[in-house]
């Protein structure tokens, strides 16, 4: 098919991702009382950014030629 | 109609930050339909993806499609019933059979041309095999999706008093939109994006359960202190080795009275191992459909081999979160205790009048609680505590209010263990992640009715529509017939979500149905594909055969604890005689699949040799094992020889099992 999958893929885990490290960024610590204390939406975030971001870039870049 | 009522253990409260994660999902999925409705020009296009997407995408696909919300769900349950042995399911049933379809199976159904698994029977005996295969597999997959959509929409009203019906139909039209857009290849790219939901939605929770719980080591210590008494958390009225949630083999080994499933070591390898996961993973179309998408044999074949590898680790998500809970529950940490099935008020009162009487009566202790567990459906009651209450009614009457909360104090509830990955995601979850592991949840269910309607449509369109009602017509009917089907099929599902809806016991009746037809299959695939000497007469009657003898077998046999009817049991009932008793539910089930299949292999291969074999072998090649060339690629690395990869998958398999034996 047409569309290359990496690309949304890439795209949603990154937004999403964007979206809970501003949202981590942003909050108090109190409401991290019930992940033990970690700020999960900063870090996951960021780790969703990561993945989406290599996602996006491996569905932009050319394939490689056998 | 009457509404699921609003009892559940977990409540939840969604942030905005929450809701913008679900509304970002949704509007991707529908997205993605869109941007590949230009693609769709013929029938094929649209129900078989044009034999076009690489094996990475169909292989996360093709496990993706059994992970549904049933399985996230069930599997969290099993785990803390039943342990580690849960990953049986994984390590010995699902990781073999994918290998052996790969290596065995996939050159057939991908070098025949089959469109379909039915397709395949027609090819390989007769039209009417191929019938009795899709009209059971049509009329399955509409009431599986219906069963899960009717799941969904009760969760979206419990846990956050959405309308049920608003629920059934925004989901269900979302499916839909994207399905009409897309086509298969929709729901086989919503599935990929749905596993990577799963994993990153639910890791993070199984990393705070354990970092809370103190690690592996620590859950293992308390779950061994589980196992010799796990009546304390109602998990069994019996006791068991120390290593009964923490051995997946130990405990069968033991026998059946040994391991809280119930089940021996036989039953656990014949039956599940080999007769269920090798008949599932191998003959449903729903799974196998995603292989047949490939763009070739070799991705083909690939295919189930690439979604091996996660199935494999996949225990740690969805069976883990099970333990941790129990092991959060014994240490008390936090408070947390597993989910109950509530109990309501007026349940509460009738059993205190029935208390009332029996402590008047001057009942020893023990009828006393025979009398109120009638009234009240508990685990059981502290012992002490009760014998307590029994002693103060005797010496002086209680009164209502009081024996109601004595009641209350002594009860050990049953535990909602469906409720068990969800009380994981309320505790550990803020706004933010919660929104993140939600959408997980939620997407599960609807990719698991997406990936029901695009098997439908195509078993309806070519299996049946072509094959019996309108053949010769030019592709773009077929094509035209594969999106009413697409619609039918998710009104049909909606209908059948309110039946389930309605009668829940009817929706027992269904699946008991399934088992029964399922069971036998894998015996006619089996001597399908390897015996040229199988003949379609054969197949039919053995078919029948199969599933009649799953039907007696149920009727006659019943697990402990239940009493005769949905669960089993109905013909000893009838004839008067006791049914044959077995230690649970598990073991009956497997058991029924390994005499169906045993049956279905009997009469298939007894009537194949007095009956003439149709097909010439010509007509047969290509289709059974010994009359097709073996697929040689001298040029290809190893990594890509299927056999080669097989072999690996299948010696990490047995690492696994030896790790936790």
């Amino acid at each position: 098919m047409g569309l290359d999958i990496r690309l949304p893929i890439g795209l949603m885990f990154s937004l999403i991702g964007l979206l809970m490290t501003g949202y981590g960024l942003c909050t108090p610590t109190a409401i991290y009382e019930r992940s033990l204390g970690i700020n999960v939406n900063l870090w996951w975030g960021l780790v969703l950014v990561v993945f989406g971001g290599w996602m996006l870039i491996s569905s932009l870049l050319p394939e490689k030629k056998k | 109609m009457p509404l699921p009522s609003p009892l559940l253990a977990v409540a939840v409260n969604l942030a905005w930050i929450d809701y913008t994660i679900l509304i970002a999902y949704t509007a991707f999925v529908v997205g993605i339909g869109f941007a590949l409705k230009r693609y769709m020009k013929t029938s094929a296009d649209f129900l078989t993806s044009g034999r076009s997407i690489p094996a990475w995408v169909t292989g996360l696909a093709f496990m993706s499609a059994n992970l549904g919300a049933l399985e996230l769900v069930g599997m969290a349950a099993s785990g803390a019933k039943y342990g580690i042995a849960t990953a049986h399911f994984y390590w010995l049933g699902a990781v073999p059979a994918m290998v052996f379809l790969a290596v065995f199976m996939m050159p057939f159904y991908y070098g025949s041309k089959a469109r379909s698994v039915p397709e395949y029977l027609k090819m390989r005996f007769d039209e009417r095999v191929r019938a009795l295969n899709s009209i059971t597999f049509a009329v399955m997959t509409v009431f599986a999706s219906g069963i899960s959509m009717n799941l969904l929409a009760k969760l979206l009203h419990q846990l956050l008093g959405w309308n049920y019906h608003a629920s059934l139909l925004v989901c269900a039209g979302i499916v839909l939109l994207y399905v009409l857009k897309g086509g298969l290849t929709s729901a086989i790219y919503t599935e990929v994006l749905q596993f990577f939901m799963i994993v990153l939605g639910f890791a993070p929770v199984v990393y705070l359960g354990m970092k809370d719980l103190g690690g592996w080591g620590k859950l293992k210590d308390t779950l061994q202190g589980v196992a010799t008494h796990p009546q304390t958390l109602a998990l069994s009225d019996k006791s068991f080795a120390p290593d009964a949630w923490t051995s997946a083999w130990q405990p069968l080994l033991g026998g059946a009275t040994a391991n809280p499933m119930g089940v021996d070591v036989f039953a656990m390898v014949f039956g599940l191992g080999f007769v269920l996961s090798f008949g599932y993973w191998c003959t449903n179309f729903l799974v196998v459909q995603r292989a047949m998408a490939a763009k070739n044999m070799t991705a083909a074949r690939n295919t189930p081999l690439i979604a091996a590898v996660p199935k494999m680790l996949l225990p740690v998500l969805v069976i883990l979160p099970g333990m941790i809970a129990v092991g959060l529950a014994t240490l008390g940490k936090g408070n947390y205790d597993l989910p109950k099935v509530p109990v309501s008020e007026s349940a509460y009162t009738a059993a205190a009048a029935a208390f009332q009487s029996a402590t008047a009566a001057k009942l020893p202790p023990v009828d006393v609680v025979k009398a109120v567990q009638a009234k009240l459906d508990v685990f059981s009651f502290k012992q002490s505590e009760f014998a307590t209450l029994v002693t103060q009614a005797e010496a002086a009457p209680l009164t209502e209010a009081q024996v109601v909360a004595g009641l209350k104090a002594t009860a050990i509830l049953k535990n909602s263990y469906d409720d068990v990955i969800l009380s994981l995601v309320e505790r550990y979850c803020p706004p933010g992640l919660l929104g993140l592991a939600f959408t997980a949840l939620l997407a599960s269910f609807m990719s698991g009715m997406a990936g029901n309607v695009t098997a439908f449509n195509t078993v309806w369109t070519y299996d049946l529509y072509q094959a019996y009602f309108v053949k010769n017509k030019s592709d773009s009917h077929y094509a035209w017939m594969g999106r009413f089907a697409t619609v039918a099929g998710i009104l049909l599902s909606i209908g059948c979500a309110y039946f389930a809806s309605n009668f829940s016991n009817a929706m027992d009746v269904v699946q008991l149905v399934f088992g029964f037809v399922n069971a036998p299959l894998f015996a006619t695939f089996v001597l399908g594909m390897f015996w040229a000497r199988a003949t379609g007469t054969g197949a039919f009657v053995g078919l029948l055969c199969g599933t009649a003898t799953s039907a007696i077998f149920h009727g006659l046999t019943l697990a402990t604890g239940n009493v005769p009817g949905v669960k089993g049991g109905y013909f000893a009932e009838m004839l008067g005689m006791h049914p044959a008793i077995y230690p649970s539910e598990m073991a009956q089930n497997f058991w029924l699949a390994i005499c169906a299949f045993a049956v279905c292999l009997l009469v298939t291969a007894g009537l194949s040799i007095a009956t003439r074999q149709t097909k010439t072998l010509d007509d047969l090649r290509g289709l059974v094992y010994s009359l097709t060339p073996r697929i040689v690629n001298d040029e290809s690395a190893w990594y890509q020889k299927p056999a080669f990869v097989g072999v690996i998958l299948l010696v990490g398999c047995l690492i696994l099992n030896i790790i936790f034996f």
